[in-house]
């Protein structure tokens, strides 16, 4: 009998099954089995997840909501692992397995000569199994579950080179960063059970509004803080985290240096988004917390400029990307702040397509420049590599928001949400996100000026140095600055084969046309039901539904509003610096050389911590282990009373001399004592 | 089957009397001795499972009770039985005992018949600590366990060993000491050793502040909690690895199980007023044991000291416990974090089991455990480096392993005291991650750090076959730990019950 339940079970198993027979049995399946198996796996998933998509969204199926099974019971109380799907699971579902699935595809060509092909594939199938058990929960406990799963596969796959230093130290600040974050979640969900009793989803939500308004919890005597604030908060720290918002940001930059496949599926399109869907789905809590919305939208504007300004002066093509990923982020973040869940979602959707699109156009970028990574060692590669650059200009068109591409309607509905807000910090977060159009144009558009266009700043040399390409290619991925002179090639670069191209093509699509479902998913109800307050800014901008009619109208609206003309500005800007007078750059650098060095620095926000937690950590350490154990207990305590012991010892020893006469002595003292005591007692 | 067997007598006896061949025979013929261990093991394992379909989990009550007259004079009885708890613990133990054995089989070359001999002897001690229903019972076990032990590091152990087994023996003996002298007064007052009529007898105040401490003392160095820890990374470093496993494995529950059969029960009063002593030096040991780990060179040390911050929960959890009854009245959460506590014990002896055998893998290979001599083991054991992973991600407490679930329930229980006893403990997670992922960082990943670690080969068989074991266990109490909660919910409810009980006079 195929139930629902049974579709959604083999949705979430059968990543896993491909991950199982690839890593344990990788070496007797062969590449091409360990390839073939977890591709099935996940292309069995997407389109079981198309279905079920297609189904909650033609109103097919109800709202599933069913456990699986017991994990844990304690009298009345029990957690459970099991299912919550509707339409913003769907959604979700269908995001990561389409996204997993050309990125399983495009791994054939980017691994190919690998030695860890099949452990790659395996981790990417486990990711995928992760996180969907992370969007299909129905309750708090598996949320963690899947949260920390994606994590551990997020640091198995940003050191996957574990032969590289900079990658075995990225994955460990990654793992570590996370889990400041999760320290945080983890305590808002021991709120969540303080006050509800219970870890499942519906159990809570319908709970809520009865329950949480009136509660507060004193942290600090006297300074009463609202549960839903509390429990708002504390949740979002793990969203901090794993969405990398500031300042638990620092770790993604770093996450590049994994392979460019993950960087496209884990640390641009799907993983870092966990905490925006996860601020989504627990909507029902944060519409009680005025406070926490605040604190969730300052962060995320705060991220969303501060960190698309690195991006500017970031050299490294990945590097680019990245903070790129991490401003975009901070849109999303914004409009959870601003109550505006269905935008983040949307543009969290729309995100995923275009950014996996810019991050494995990247990397076939890299892998025809043989692992080069750095664009002053690019440029002019638009005739060697024409389906790549026409496809990066389409994701960079998306991603600048230019109308009528998908980034568009997704951003534009989060800038004018943040603009219709009254919500303290509003203020503050359309500033940020209305500059952030322009730094994103100007960094875009810089990086496919470096790479694809102007000069070559690359030398194509015909011979050999001294080991053959295949060689090179090998083990190119340990050190990939390694062999070659900076900006020398051996063979002219070309354009990968169809394993690695066409995923471009296919996600340049959604990339171009997936903003036009705006309409039912940011200003229609589509997600009633799923999420709270399904209306961009909510009842405080209730008239942006009514203003609402259709696409192409706000297409239209949108070459007049300013985010457009920002973006054209930095488009502008990139154009004249980076195309036609590139020694304006160098100019501008040294003209705001403390600016310019402020940004290569990251703010020293790296540094900072580094000196405090990390050096600062092992010498705290240091302190209590020899200042505590060793020499207060140890020496002082344990040895010190051991030798005191001794001590005595010797000089009770002296005692027993073996003269009789000094025993005789003793024992008449004694007996003078003995007796003086008891007449002094009976007297 | 098995229904009017004597099961627990078997099981502690069986290892105990199948030392005495182990021994005899002899230096000479060490895989005799080897094989009979392992049969003896074995068959104590599979005699131990027995116990589950003759077991009413439901139930509260000791089960399998054995009661026969032993010194009439002082109404002294050899009285055994096990409730969900006990049942729980015995079953690490001669789960663990197997894998010991067949751990040793190719690392221990000198004395084989003895040092087989002695582990069977220390397993039938540690299972009759679990099972005895008799303070005096269970006080000679207690200490009897601590002659094998004191052996094992003595005569296996490292450079040092004559200085680590004087300290960990002096350390538990003083301790034990004071339990005893307690455990005299109660006779004196109750008339009998008996457990459950201890739990009955009637004490004031003062009393049951003497007799806490007296039982705090015994119990906090076995555990071992901070301050008296430092004999537990000195008894590690010079243990031999199976010696390593058992101590933490098993012989640290000791403590943890101490404090709900004779502290909550006898004292009750006592333990909540003085919980906040034993929850502060819990949340010491999460947070500064935490710190001392980071910097430790020594596998075998830094593992210790992971030990001690993680038997952290299961005392803060059956503190906080006694907290959450008497103070809140919430005996659900109070049987949340007993559980967690619980589930934690059982889990870290899979965990720390594990790590120190995986230690011993690379300890067997290299005769060193100082993290500086390896580096980029993958490259060269990549199945082991597998392992060490998974372990290592467990003892982080990785939910999906059963080293978040007792972990996951205690902070949840300690929140609902306050939250900032929650907030101290959930630091684990921050400072867990970066002394295990940091070891894993240098020992296992990086380039091959030098020409030994290069020569080095994968695990053999027998070396998979332990630590393969053991991943099982974690990966499925993680998956699914409700067997566990099922297995101690009555009792842990039975128990909560009776410390919401003030017994004073």
């Amino acid at each position: 009998m195929i139930t629902p339940k049974l579709i959604l079970i083999v949705i979430a198993l059968a990543p896993l099954f491909g991950a199982i027979v690839a890593g344990l049995f990788g070496s007797r399946v062969g590449r091409a089995g360990a390839h073939s198996v977890t591709i099935a796996g996940v292309g069995v998933s997407f389109l079981l997840s198309c279905y079920v998509l297609y189904q909650l969204a033609t109103g097919g199926w109800g709202v599933f909501n069913e456990n699986l099974y017991t994990w844990f019971q304690v009298g009345p109380l029990s957690a459970n692992v099991g299912f919550l799907v509707d339409r913003l699971t769907a959604v979700m579902m269908v995001v990561v397995t389409s996204v997993s699935l050309l990125v399983h595809v495009y791994t054939i060509g980017y691994m190919a000569e690998d030695p860890g092909y099949q452990r790659f594939f395996s981790y990417i199938s486990l990711f995928t199994f992760s996180m969907l058990m992370l969007v299909m929960s129905n309750n708090f406990m598996q949320l963690f579950f899947g949260w920390e799963a994606v994590g551990l596969v997020s640091y198995l796959l940003i050191g996957f080179w574990f032969k590289r230093p900079s990658a075995i130290f990225a994955n460990m600040k990654a793992f570590i960063v996370n889990r400041v974050g999760d320290f945080g979640f983890l305590l808002g969900i021991a709120a969540v059970l303080y006050w509800f009793g219970s870890l499942d989803y519906t159990q809570v939500f319908n709970a809520a509004p009865t329950t949480l308004p009136g509660k507060s919890l004193e942290l600090i005597a006297g300074h009463p803080w609202a549960a839903a604030t509390v429990i708002g908060v504390l949740l979002f720290i793990g969203a901090m985290g794993k969405s990398a918002q500031v300042p638990l940001h620092v770790w993604l930059p770093d996450s590049m240096e994994g392979p460019t496949p993950i960087s496209a599926l884990i640390h641009a399109a799907t993983m870092v988004t966990a905490g925006i869907f996860m601020v989504a789905r627990m909507s029902p809590l944060y519409e009680l917390s005025d406070a926490a919305l605040s604190f969730v939208m300052v962060i995320g504007a705060t991220t969303a400029l501060f960190t698309g300004l690195i991006g500017i002066v970031q050299n490294d093509v990945k590097r680019v990307v990245a903070y790129s990923t991490l401003s975009q982020l901070g849109y999303m973040t914004v409009a959870l702040g601003v109550s505006a869940y269905s935008a983040a979602i949307f543009h969290l959707m729309t995100h995923a397509f275009f950014k996996a699109l810019l991050f494995l156009g990247a990397g076939s970028v890299i892998i025809a420049m043989h692992h080069e990574q750095d664009m002053r060692h690019m440029g002019g590669l638009k005739k060697y590599l024409p389906i790549t650059f026409a496809t990066a200009w389409i994701g960079t068109l998306a991603l600048t928001g230019f109308p009528g591409f998908s980034g568009f309607f997704s951003k534009d509905a989060i800038i004018e949400a943040a603009h219709e807000s009254h919500r303290w910090g509003s203020g503050y977060a359309y500033f940020c996100v209305l500059v952030g159009v322009f730094v994103t144009a100007l960094y875009s558009f810089r990086l496919i000026y470096l790479t694809y266009h102007g000069k070559e700043r690359f030398v194509v040399e015909d011979k050999h140095h001294g080991h053959g390409h295949d060689a090179h290619h090998g083990d190119a991925h340990d050190d990939h600055h390694g062999h070659h002179e900076p900006g020398h090639l051996e063979h002219a670069p070309h354009e990968p084969g169809w394993v690695v191209w066409l995923p471009l093509v296919l996600l340049a699509i959604p990339s171009i046309v997936a903003g036009w479902w705006i309409g039912p998913m940011v200003y229609g109800d589509f997600f009633a039901g799923a999420i709270a307050n399904v209306h961009p800014a909510g009842a405080e901008a209730a008239h942006g539904a009514h203003e609402w009619h259709g696409p192409l109208a706000m297409l239209v609206h949108g070459l007049t509003a300013a985010p457009f003309w920002f973006a054209v500005a930095g488009f502008a800007t990139a154009t004249y610096v980076y195309l036609f007078n590139p020694s304006i750059a160098d100019k501008a650098a040294k003209a705001f050389a403390p600016l310019y060095r402020l940004l290569q620095n990251k703010y020293g926000i790296d540094d900072l911590y580094f000196a405090i937690f990390a050096r600062g950590g092992v010498g705290l350490g240091r302190g209590l282990w020899r200042g505590g154990d060793v020499a207060v207990i140890d020496d002082g305590i344990v040895n010190g009373s051991a030798s005191l012991v001794a001590r005595v010892a010797a000089t009770v020893r002296r005692v027993q001399s073996g003269y009789l006469y000094h025993y005789a002595f003793a024992m008449i003292v004694g007996l003078i004592v003995l007796l003086g005591g008891f007449w002094l007692a009976a007297r | 089957m098995f229904a009017n067997w004597p099961l627990l007598s078997l099981i502690i006896w069986l290892p105990i009397v199948a030392a005495v061949p182990t021994l005899l025979a002899g230096d000479k013929r060490p895989d005799s001795a080897r094989w009979i261990a392992l049969a003896a093991t074995v068959l104590t394992f599979l005699l131990s499972l027995a116990i589950l379909p003759n077991f009413d989990a439901s139930s509260a009550a000791m089960q399998l009770q054995e009661k026969h007259l032993w010194i009439s004079v002082l109404n002294v009885h050899y009285h055994l039985g096990v409730d969900g708890i006990s049942v729980a613990l015995v079953l690490l133990t001669t789960f663990t005992s197997v894998l010991v054995i067949v751990g040793a089989w190719g690392s221990i070359d000198e004395k084989v018949s003895q040092y087989m001999a002695a582990m069977l002897v220390l397993e039938g001690l540690m299972i009759g600590v679990f099972c005895a229903m008799d303070a005096l019972v269970f006080y000679v076990f207690f200490e009897g366990m601590l002659i094998p032990m004191f052996i094992l590091i003595g005569v296996w152990g490292g450079a040092r060993r004559v200085y680590a087994t004087l300290k960990f023996f002096i350390y538990t003996f003083f301790g034990s000491i004071f339990m005893l002298v307690g455990l005299i007064y109660l006779y004196f007052k109750a008339g009998s050793f008996d457990l459950a009529t201890l739990a009955q007898v009637g004490l004031n105040a003062k009393e049951q502040m003497w007799l806490f401490f007296a039982f705090l003392i015994a119990f906090a160095v076995k555990v071992p909690m901070w301050p008296v820890h430092t004999w537990l990374p000195d008894a590690h470093v010079e243990a031999p690895t199976g010696g390593s496993v058992v101590l933490a494995a098993i012989m640290l529950k000791i403590g943890g199980y101490g404090f709900i059969r004779f502290s909550l029960p006898i004292t009750p009063d006592a333990s909540f007023e003085y919980a906040w002593v034993v929850i502060a030096m819990s949340l010491v040991a999460v947070v500064y044991v935490g710190y001392v780990a980071l910097v430790q060179e020594d596998m075998k040390k830094l593992i210790a000291y992971s030990s001690i911050a993680h038997m952290g929960f299961v005392t803060l959890g059956i503190f906080i416990s006694l907290a959450l009854v008497r103070s809140q009245n919430n005996e659900l959460a109070a049987r949340l974090g007993m559980q967690g506590a619980m589930v934690q014990m059982i889990s870290h002896g899979f965990i720390s089991g594990a790590m120190f055998s995986c230690v011993g893998v690379l300890y067997d290979r290299l005769h060193t455990r100082m993290i500086r001599d390896y580096g980029g083991v993958v490259n060269v054991m990549p199945k082991f480096a597998t392992m060490f992973v998974l372990f290592a991600m467990a003892n982080c407490g990785l939910p999906g392993t059963s080293g978040f679930v007792g972990e996951f329930w205690v902070i949840l229980a300690a929140f609902q005291t306050n939250p900032w006893i929650a907030a101290l403990a959930a630091f684990t997670l921050i400072i867990g991650a970066a002394y295990t992922l940091w070891l894993v960082k240098r020992v296992i990943f990086g380039e091959v750090g030098n020409d030994k670690v290069a020569k080095l080969e994968d695990m053999n068989g027998r070396e998979t076959f332990v630590l393969a074991s053991f991943a099982a266990a974690v990966l499925l109490f993680g998956l699914w730990p409700k067997p566990l909660s099922d297995l101690m919910d009555a009792p842990i409810a039975h128990l909560v019950q009776q410390i919401l009980v003030s017994k004073g006079a």
